[in-house]
């Protein structure tokens, strides 16, 4: 199906169908209860999901694939998010040619830096794209800030030209849409005491980002793949047979630099501004975190390393002491205080805690990340039932 | 003239000469084995010849085109594969796909980027790769992890890459070096009806006297980077000049 192997068309048609259903799924908790603030199906969140999603995809055709390791992939995002702004200014509110030219600048951003950077490997490399990727933060925040708003941002402004749109009518911003859809309406279906939303931009950037995973899906599956993988494994024998490494470690940095800059436009699509801190090497550090917590390597390890990371960002940074003393209100006062004072450097700020430690367990006893966790768990039920044909050999990572 | 024509090659690396004055010619489908002590520059002339020394001095010409100044993929397209002391394969690949790389290179050359075909798809090469591992015993091994296999295997996969390339010039560096004596026999005759079946020319570097009297043809002797005697297997035994150079130093 899709010119793919069954095995990667099932993993496409699961991960479609948990994206189309994600407004359920991420909304298990009914309105109002006490674990509503571990609901994850906001538009906002979601949107999030999904762009990181594809950011760490294509840092995984990289990173997975070569291991050559940039740290300096937000610069791409940030590109892709300035052009993505520039066209909202200039041209149209349409998000596809805003999406357009930030893939084209993405690339050709990736194709010089990455250029200069593969002439290195190793530490090195790293080093290099970390280098690139600051002084471009720098030079954002500062002396392009014609260009890129500087501290405050590119923003939109009513006087902005927009070619095609012309101007708007009520004196109000205009928003990012596709042919007349909004990108940030809504509908909102109310079960019982559930309350599940359906936005516009969401579904958009779901649909971008599922032909993102099959593009993925095709190149891990391709020749070209291969020959990453290989370069990964020996680059003395791929040379020795007759292959020269570095077209094909500057194309994979090349895509992964434009899957960084799709994930930009679509930030940008979500909400029209973009900031220098996008670029900052934080924002780098952090799809690398992603991927390795996935699974690097694997093809859906990225995706679920992306959400891990961001739904602990967004709701374990949202609980507070408050809430804590909530939960535990049932205990006799002085064990409740214990407890409280025992989890709380966990939550609200202290999320980036919760997170470090999951890392390093992660790294520690899951190297393959969260994909290895998960083939662990299936290996271990097909143990208990002998007889399914399968639980004979292992399979190789998806 | 032979399909490899070494000519006064000299390679210094600081104050130690390690070539002076090497002149090779290996006949076509020939097996041509360099033997020396440690320290003869065997080594060194290898990797003269593949691209990844360049000599000072002199010329290499293979099939009538110099190979000085090419890289190592650019000697690998021209027809000279090499097998490596220890083996080197993609450790990280299974067996398969160790096998499928070389013939994406031999068919595609060394650039194309096929990033939006299958490697399933490729019938024709996936069939050519079943045929080869069948040759060297290993079709049951396809989908194993090459990491995982024994030394004397991924000696025998190693070499089963180069070979499905069809290469002109087979370049071995040691090839039983480290290997139990029933291995060593095993890589003897696999050698020995590659030479039977195939159009290939093989030089090859060898410690060990037994493989090379089993298998080569011509037999030139290195001594302190210069060639001593070039001659047949049977005249180098008794040689003179050889028993002074090879086996008063080793022994």
């Amino acid at each position: 199906m899709f010119g793919l192997e069954k095995k990667d068309a099932t993993l496409l048609l699961l991960v479609a169908a948990l994206t189309i259903f994600a407004p359920f799924l991420l909304n298990p908790f009914p309105e109002g209860s006490a674990m509503a603030q571990f609901n994850a199906g906001y538009p906002d969140l979601m949107q999030r999901f999904v762009i990181f999603g594809i950011f760490a995809i294509g840092f995984n055709i990289l990173f997975g694939l070569t291991g050559y390791l940039s740290f300096g992939h937000a610069a791409f995002l940030g590109v892709g998010s300035y052009a993505a702004v520039w066209m909202f200014k200039l041209l149209s509110m349409n998000v596809l040619p805003a999406i357009l030219l930030a893939v084209v600048m993405s690339g050709l951003f990736a194709l010089l830096i990455g250029y200069i950077s593969l002439r290195r490997s190793g530490i090195y490399f790293s080093i290099l794209t970390l280098a690139f990727a600051q002084m471009m933060f720098a030079l954002a925040y500062s002396v392009l800030t014609p260009i890129t708003g500087g501290e405050t941002g590119l923003q939109l402004a009513l006087s902005d030209p927009r070619i095609l749109d012309g101007g708007t009518a009520d004196g109000n911003l205009p928003v990012p849409g596709l042919f007349g859809l909004e990108m940030r309406d809504s509908a909102q279906l109310e079960l019982g005491a559930w309350v599940f939303t359906f936005n516009i931009g969401y579904y958009f950037c779901a649909i971008v980002m599922l032909l993102a995973f099959y593009l993925a899906i095709r190149i891990f599956r391709s020749p070209f793949g291969m020959m990453l993988r290989a370069i990964k494994s020996n680059q003395q024998r791929l040379n020795y047979t007759g292959l020269n490494p570095k077209p094909y470690t500057l194309a994979a940095f090349v895509i992964s630099g434009m899957y960084a800059g799709l994930a930009g436009a679509l930030m940008a699509s979500m909400d029209p501004l973009a900031g220098a801190e996008r670029m900052f090497w934080t924002a780098s550090g952090e799809v690398v975190l992603m991927t390795i917590l996935g699974g690097v390597g694997t093809l859906i390890g990225p995706v679920l390393g992306a959400g891990a990371i961001k739904y602990m960002e967004n709701i374990i940074s949202k609980i507070n002491s408050d809430i804590l003393h909530g939960w535990f209100a049932f205990l006799p006062d002085g064990l409740e205080d214990f407890i409280v004072a025992v989890i709380y450097p966990f939550i609200g700020k202290g999320w980036h805690l919760t997170l470090g430690l999951i890392f390093m367990a992660v790294v520690i006893f899951l190297p393959g990340g969260l994909v290895e966790g998960g083939q662990r768990i299936a290996r271990a039920f097909r143990r208990k039932k002998p007889d399914t044909p399968k639980s004979a050999k292992t399979e190789p990572a998806e | 003239m032979g399909i490899l024509e070494v000519k006064d090659v000299g390679k210094r690396f600081g104050g130690l000469k390690a070539l002076s004055d090497v002149n090779l010619s290996v006949k076509e489908n020939s097996c041509h084995a360099i033997i020396g002590p440690n320290g003869a520059g065997k080594s060194t002339l290898l990797n003269c010849l593949v691209g990844k020394l360049i000599p000072d001095t002199g010329s290499v010409m293979f099939d009538g085109q110099s190979v000085l100044g090419r890289s190592p993929h650019e000697i690998n397209q021209m027809g000279i594969s090499r097998v490596f002391q220890t083996p080197e394969i993609f450790a990280d690949l299974t067996v398969f796909e160790n096998m499928m790389i070389p013939l994406f290179a031999k068919r595609d050359g060394a650039y194309r980027l096929h990033a939006y075909e299958s490697v399933s798809n490729e019938r024709a090469l996936i069939e050519e790769a079943e045929r080869m591992l069948d040759d060297v015993n290993m079709l049951d091994k396809r989908h194993m992890h090459s990491a995982s296999m024994s030394r004397g295997d991924k000696r025998r996969l190693e070499m089963a890459m180069c070979l499905v390339q069809n290469p002109k010039l087979l370049l071995l560096d040691e090839p039983t070096a480290g290997m139990a004596r029933a291995d060593t026999n095993n890589t003897i005759d696999l050698l020995k009806e590659i030479k039977a079946k195939r159009d290939i020319t093989i030089a090859i570097i060898e410690h060990d006297m037994h493989v090379v009297f089993s298998l080569a043809d011509r037999i030139t002797v290195l001594a302190q980077g210069t060639p001593l005697v070039e001659d047949a297997p049977e005249n180098i035994k008794g040689h003179p000049k050889v028993q002074e150079a090879y086996l008063g130093e080793t022994h």
